[in-house]
Order: C-alpha cells, then structure tokens, then sequence
C-alpha cells in the first residue's frame, strides 16, 4: 500500500477535455495539501490526435514528472496501447467498457477497471462529452481520496458557465465514483489522503510570468500567438481591464516587438513573448530598442527548432541565439529562470533592469516551464521593488535652452543617462536607430562613435557588478556538499528534474552539487571557473542538441565540462535519466 | 502660443537640394503651429529613408526607428499617452514596400493619430531602385528592363482597409499640404495623406513640373468626402488629371474609445507601486 505517492495519467484525443480534467484533479489534490506537478503532451492540431495529461502528487515539494505511472485513465483504446509500458505494477487502467481487451495485451499485474461510460452517461442525463468527469470520478473512488474537494474544484472552475454545467460536470464525476465505490473492491494499492494543510497555487511557469509582469506594473503587453508563449497573451487579455493594461495581438511579431518599443519610450512598462519562429522576426526590434537605449521585456519561450520544428514540445536549444540575437554589439542582458517562482520573480527583476539600465531584456523559459502546473506557495508581492531608473531632473530641463535636444545619451561613468519621456517640458530628443550623439543626433563621427558605443557597453559592467555571483546548492536546497563527488551545471527548467535526480544519487552515496546559472549574461564566469577549477567532475545538464550551455562556460571561462548530458527529443529530462547519466560519470568517468 | 522657430533646430536637414521633402517639413511645422500644440506633447515617429530623417529636424519628440515598423511604434506611442498628438512620416519604400502589412492594419486600428507618406515613387536613399509606387515600365537600377509590376495605389488600399480620413497632397503646393495636414490631425481617427514628393536626384520623369501640371483640388471640384464608393472612385484617376485633397472622411470610435483602461487616465500616468495581485493568486487555488 503507497499512501500520497502517486502518478495520475489521463489520455485520449485532443478535443476530449483532456486538460480541463487533469486541472481539476491538479487542484483538488492540491487543496488538499497534496503536492502536484503536471506534465501534458499534444500535437499541433484541434480535433483528434493524441492528447496526454500527467499529474505526480506527493506530500512532499516535487519538482518534476517522474517515471512510473499508477493510475490510467484510458479515454480511448489507443491510450492503452500508447501508455501500458509506463505503468508499474499494482497499476490500474480506467476505460470505457466497450472497448476489448485482450489478455495478452495487458500484463497480469495490472487491474482492469472497465465502466459503461455511455450507459452512465444515458442514465444520469448528462452529454456525452461529460466522459471525462465520469472517469476522473471513478479515479477518485480508486484511489479512495475526499470526493468533497473535487465537487468544489468543479464548482469553482465552472462557476461562470452557470449552475446547469456545474450540477451536470458534478453528477457525471458522482456517477463515475459511485460506480467503482459499487462494482470494486476497496483494495486499490494506491492511495491519497488530504493532509488538512491549506491549498496552493497549481499554476504554470506562464502565469508566474504573467503575474509577475503584473505586480511589476507592466502595463503594455503585446504579442503574436505562439506555442509555448500563447498563453501569456491569453492570460495579459483576460487580466487588461482588471489591472488595467493594454493587451494588443498585433498583425506580427515584428509589429509586437515594434509596439512594446514605441510603449517603453513613452515610459510605459512594457513586455512582448514568442517562441524561437517568432523572436526570429522580433530581432531587428531587440537592436533597436539596444540601440534606442528603450527598456522592453521580451519573453523568449523555447520550443524545439530550426524552423517549425515540434510546436508543443520542450527544447532549449535557443541559448546562444538569445545572447547573439541582432547585429552589432550592445547588452543584451538574459535571464533563465529555472522554476514557477523564478518565472515571478525574475520578471520583475528583468523589469527593473530593462528600465534601470535602458535595455530590451530577455527572459529565456521553455515550454517545459512555461507550460507544465506545478502547486506553489503564494508569491511575495513586495520582495521584489520596484525600479523606474534614473529619470531626468525637473530642475535641470527647466533651465536649459529652447533651441536644443535634451542629452538623453550623455556620457556616463555607469553609462547609464538619465531619459526623459513625450510630454516632459524641455526634455525633447530623437531617439534614433542610426548612431547618435548625446542629443540623439545621428552622427558618423569617429570619436561620437567610439564613445557611444563604450556608454552602452558600461551598462553592462555595471549590471554584472550589481549582481550575486551563484551558489551551489545540496539536493535539498541546502548547503552544497564541501567534496561533492560531482558537481551539475544547468539552467532553466532542468533544474525540477535536477533536484529531483540529486535525491536519488545520495540515495546511493553519490555526493552532488548544482550550480544554476540565472543570468547567462552578465554571465557569472567568476563562480563557474572557480567551481570548474576546484570540482571533482562537472557534468551539464541540457535539453538541447550541441550542449549550447558548455559551450558558452567554455567561452567564458576558458574550461571545459567533464560531460555534457543532454537530450533533444522534445521531451523533458526525467530524473531517472539524469541520475543514470550521473552515476555513470562518476563511475566510469 | 507655439511660434515656428520653436520647432527650428541647429542641424540643417541633409536632403538634397529642392528635394521635396522641404516643402513637407515647412507644411507640418506649420501644421503644428497653426493648431498650436506644445513641442513636447508632439511624438514624431518615423522608419528608414529620407523621410525617416524628418524628427531630427523639427523640435518634437522623435524615434527614427527601423525601416517599415513606424506605425506599430507610434500606435503604442498614442495607446501609452493618448494626450499625445503623434504623427508618423516616411517614405512610399518604407510604408508601401517593407511596411505595408502594418499599413493596412493601421488603417482599419483607426488609432486616433497622423501618418504621412513622402511618396516619390522611388528608393532615394539607396540611391535609386524602383518602389511599389514606381511606374509599370520605369528603368531603375533594380530594374534596367522596366518595371513588371503595376504600382500599388495607396489611395484605395487606405480606403478599401477601412481608413477613417484618406488624403492626397503635393509637397510642391505647401499652402495645400498644411491644410492638409491640420485637416488630418484635426480628424478623430487614423489619418492618412499621401503626399507627392518630387526626387531631384533619382526621378526625372515625376518632377515638380510633372504634377503642377496634373494635380487638381478635389475640395475645389466639390468633391463629396462622404461618399465611400465616390472616394474609390477618385482613387482610380490617373494621368493627365491627378486628384489631390480629402479623398474620404468618416468618424467612427477610435481604438483608444474602445480601451476602458485608458478612459480616465493614459497609461504613462497610472502609478505602478501599489498594485494587489493577491486576488489574482486566490483564483489559483
């Protein structure tokens, strides 16, 4: 018997309530107290295909999917034959009952929980479509858990669609629980129990940024539909009256970039997100707004590439194009944020830097990240303050002339010159795309030039010394291990299966630090090549082809990494993966 | 009251000399004057090309930006602050050629803001290829043989987009572009003139000579701005007799009328310092 350890797997074909099921059991294990972390897969299509949800639950903080599943919900055959190599013994599989399964296509060990869904359906008078809340009602029975706090999800989600939708989704999950509660044995292997602790956010790296962006006072967001990063727009849209912020799909991303440009420079917080396909257009605007000296935050959401690549799958592959994006040399400060509370975090950060420092700055998520739920504690509004940057002073315009441009490019020492905005008296200049002298007057002088250029780049020696070098960590978030047997590098979302592989090898006596890098420019060369200089062995851990990470720690700190492990299926890391490829580095070298 | 050498600058303006681009910066820094707006509450948005040049030499707020993104940039402009009287001005390459798909989506946003198109019919600055506006026939260095395409009829795309004020000057006649110009700022809505620009240096056939002959007052004629298929109509006439004028006019709410959030407020001036997310987060759990 496992008590509140558990895999949950829902599937069937696109279009069947796949998601909105899972995000009901999500949340009703999570409130709870239960710990969740969901993982969903789909194809790029509407209808038909097929569709997956995965929700890992236990009553301690996970950070990850991982492999083994318990409990099948099989809205087709195809989901059967898809998944049956996943389950672990004692597992069960919910299906419709009409569908024929022969003994040797399913292993003794598994049960069987075969449910009339459309006899259920006929008799309680609900549509068909409500299949999936039968089922998901029958998977509560089985795994014995409070039906109480399923009902109440329910009715939370469908409260705007009216009481018929929320009686009728409820019935039909009832339906599906009393049928297993009737027809089985309570001897189900796998079960959950409420922990009487309260509920927390179940949410996506996407509406940590978002909410982020929010707190942050972002007040223009505009954007181009693009998996992963869709559903930043969709969230922006339905928050805009809220909060009051403008929220424009534009014709494209080159429109997008161009607008959250022509915002930032009426001093207004301003933010655009894409994908790969989409930031390859946005990279002319990312050098203007370098050049403008504007600040904008550009959410980059990785999807695996070159070109249309796999739309709704996980990559990071655009590393290097986020650092090298746009022609000529300027800052391009990059943050990765590795996990829900990163995504809020960071996004304020990359806010405050965008405007303290009058640059465009990216924050580099993935779909892994921006797309998987995962229950959270709330957020902390206030630790992160907000940063408007150095403006100019009133006094000083009102005593300048009438006849000039105001110097919004003045030479600094920290290169950063204090702006002025449309609408400030005397505070009049052009910000231009050509280079420019301190008046924003476009120049072709030699020492203009040499002197503009110098300014823009002390931006970024004055960030990198603003920052915190990274620590390492232990597996637990805890103080790193002084011998540590290995130490992982990674950025980004590797980081959930990470931590979670750090627990399986000091489960076998293997001694493991993680070093994650946040800020791949500035990048913290000083803390990498101090641990690459003093570790044991070193080992990257990426989502991507070429082992984009290594090879910029090698650019920046001169020193290779032991082994680079790395994966571009499409797929996230599973920690069992991860802790193989680990063990084996410190085995066999 | 706003005075024309508040607009001046040191720089001279680089153009070549009797290019016809100086006649539409006499005509917009009059247009400004005349309807006294304050320099600073002016934003001057503009792309890549001769044109592009134009916010550095008027004293507004300016961004010379990158080539055919001019209009995204000056609609966030105007949704950022819409106390802000904002014009967009470039060339017929950068609007029409690079530009055009965020031409025909400004035109039916119907953001309550000016753009005018120097059309010359030419690329100057590159020193003289042909421009969607160019010529079916005419040799330019891009196309020794002759132009293949017909040229795009700017006139009829604003208006077949749903522009809600569509114009036409010539940069020779400035007295008829200021009045233009402060019709279309006047205008509650997307403003669009197109403006003849004669190219001293890479278009001799399009000269000043060449429309002085041709352009005739639409206003004069008595023409009715009212009536869509009359403007398309219009639109259609080229050669020895070249219309110039207000081609349409219609008001319909602006996309800043339909935008509650910057009702009472443009967005420039909202405090950011204390907003509540936590009910945002209870809806998460």
């Amino acid at each position: 018997m496992a008590i509140n350890r558990l895999t949950w797997k829902i599937g069937g074909k696109a279009g069947e309530g796949i998601m909105a099921t899972g995000m009901i059991f999500s949340q009703s294990c999570s409130r709870g107290g239960l710990h969740v972390y969901d993982i969903s897969e789909y194809p790029s299509l509407i209808k038909g295909g097929h569709n997956n949800l995965q929700v890992r639950v236990e009553d301690r903080e996970i950070f990850s999917q991982v492999k083994g599943v318990n409990i099948l919900i099989a809205l087709n055959k195809e989901t059967i034959l898809l998944h049956k190599g996943e389950l672990v013994n004692g597992a069960g599989i919910i299906y419709d009952s009409s569908e024929v399964i022969e003994p040797k296509e399913i292993n003794d060990n598994i049960r069987l929980y075969p449910i009339p869904f459309n006899n259920i359906i006929k008799e309680i008078g609900v549509q068909g479509i409500m299949k999936n809340n039968v089922a998901l009602g029958a998977s509560i029975a089985l795994i014995d858990y409070d039906f109480g706090i399923v009902g109440e999800v329910i009715k939370d989600n469908f409260k705007r669609k009216g009481d018929k939708i929320i009686d009728e989704n409820t019935r039909a999950a009832k339906a599906g629980y009393d049928y297993i509660k009737n027809n089985f044995k309570n001897d189900f292997e796998y079960k959950l129990e409420k922990t009487g602790k309260p509920g927390r956010m179940v949410l996506t790296g996407n509406d940590a940024i978002c909410m982020g962006a929010i707190n942050a006072g972002c007040k223009f967001y505009a954007a181009y539909p693009m998996t992963p990063a869709s559903s930043i727009l969709h969230f922006m849209a339905a928050q805009e009256r809220r909060f009051n912020i403008v929220v424009k799909h534009t014709e494209d991303e080159i429109s997008a970039i161009n607008m959250a440009i022509g915002a930032g420079f009426t001093g207004v917080r301003a933010m655009t997100g894409t994908s790969g396909g989409g930031f390859c257009l946005m990279t002319e605007g990312y050098g203007l707004a370098g050049m403008l000296e504007v600040p904008v935050v550009i959410i980059l959401s990785m999807r695996p590439g070159p070109s249309t690549g796999l739309p709704t799958w996980s990559e990071q592959g655009d590393l290097k194009f986020a650092l090298n994006a746009s022609q000529g040399d300027f800052p391009r400060p990059v943050l990765v944020p590795g996990d829900i509370e990163e995504s809020f975090y960071l996004t304020q950060v990359a806010f405050n830097i965008a405007e303290k420092y009058q640059t465009p700055v990216i924050v580099l998520s993935d779909k892994n990240l921006a797309e998987n739920h995962k229950s959270t504690d709330k957020f902390d509004p206030k630790k992160v303050t907000i940063d408007r940057g150095s403006y100019a002073d009133p006094a000083d315009l009102a005593a300048s002339l009438d006849t000039t441009f105001f110097k919004r490019y003045k030479y600094t020492e920290n290169g950063i010159s204090p702006r002025t905005i449309p609408g400030m008296k005397k505070g009049i200049y052009t910000a231009s795309s050509d280079e420019h002298d301190e008046e924003g007057s476009i120049s072709e002088d030699i020492d203009v030039r040499i002197k503009m250029m110098q300014k823009r780049a002390r931006k970024m020696d004055t960030l990198a010394k603003e920052l915190k070098q990274p620590e390492l960590v232990g597996s637990q978030d805890t103080d790193a291990n002084a011998d540590a047997d290995i130490t992982i590098i990674a950025a980004g979302s590797t980081k959930g299966p990470i931590k979670e592989a750090m627990i399986l090898l000091e489960k076998e006596g293997i001694k493991v630090n993680f070093l994650q890098i946040v800020y791949l420019n500035p990048f913290p060369s000083e803390k990498v090549a101090e641990v690459l200089g003093s570790a044991k062995k070193t080992a990257v851990v990426e989502n991507n082809f070429s082992g984009q990470l290594a090879d910029i720690i090698k650019e920046k700190t001169g020193k290779d990494v032991d082994k680079r492990v790395l994966k571009y299926d499409g797929r996230p890391f599973y920690p069992e993966e991860i802790f193989t490829a680990i063990k084996e580095v410190v085995t066999h070298g | 009251m706003v005075k024309m050498t508040d607009l001046n600058v040191i720089d001279r303006p680089n153009w070549c000399p009797g290019c016809g681009n100086f006649g539409i910066l006499i005509a917009l820094k009059g247009a400004i004057v005349e309807l006294n707006i304050e320099p600073e509450n002016v934003a001057m948005i503009s792309g890549i090309g001769c044109s592009g040049k134009v916010p550095h030499w008027i004293r507004t707020y300016g961004l010379h930006g990158i080539h055919g993104r001019a209009l995204p940039v000056a609609t966030a402009v105007k949704l950022s602050n819409n106390g802000l009287t904002v014009f967009t001005v470039g060339g017929d390459g950068d609007g029409y050629g690079i530009g055009m798909c965020h031409f025909i989506h400004t035109m039916r946003r119907n953001i309550d803001m000016t753009y005018i198109v120097h059309n010359n019919m030419i690329y100057g600055l590159t020193t003289g290829q042909t421009s969607p506006t160019s010529e079916k026939g005419v040799r330019t260095k891009s196309t020794p043989s002759g132009v293949i395409e017909v040229p795009v009829n700017p006139i009829a795309l604003a208006i077949s987009a749903g522009a809600t004020f569509v114009a036409r000057s010539f940069g020779g006649d400035v007295k008829h572009l200021q009045k233009t110009i402060v019709a279309a700022v006047k205008h509650r809505g997307l403003s669009f003139v197109d403006v003849f620009q004669p190219c001293v240096s890479f278009n001799n056939v399009n000269t000043y000579d060449w429309y002085k002959q041709r352009v005739y007052d639409l206003q004069a004629a008595g023409h009715d701005t009212t009536d869509k298929i009359k403007a398309f109509t219009k639109s259609q006439e080229w050669g020895e007799h070249i219309p110039i004028g207000i081609f349409y006019e219609v008001l319909s709410p602006t996309y800043e009328d339909e935008l509650p959030q910057i009702k009472d407020t443009p967005l420039v001036k909202q405090l950011i310092d204390n907003i509540d997310i936590s009910g945002l987060m209870d809806d998460f759990t």
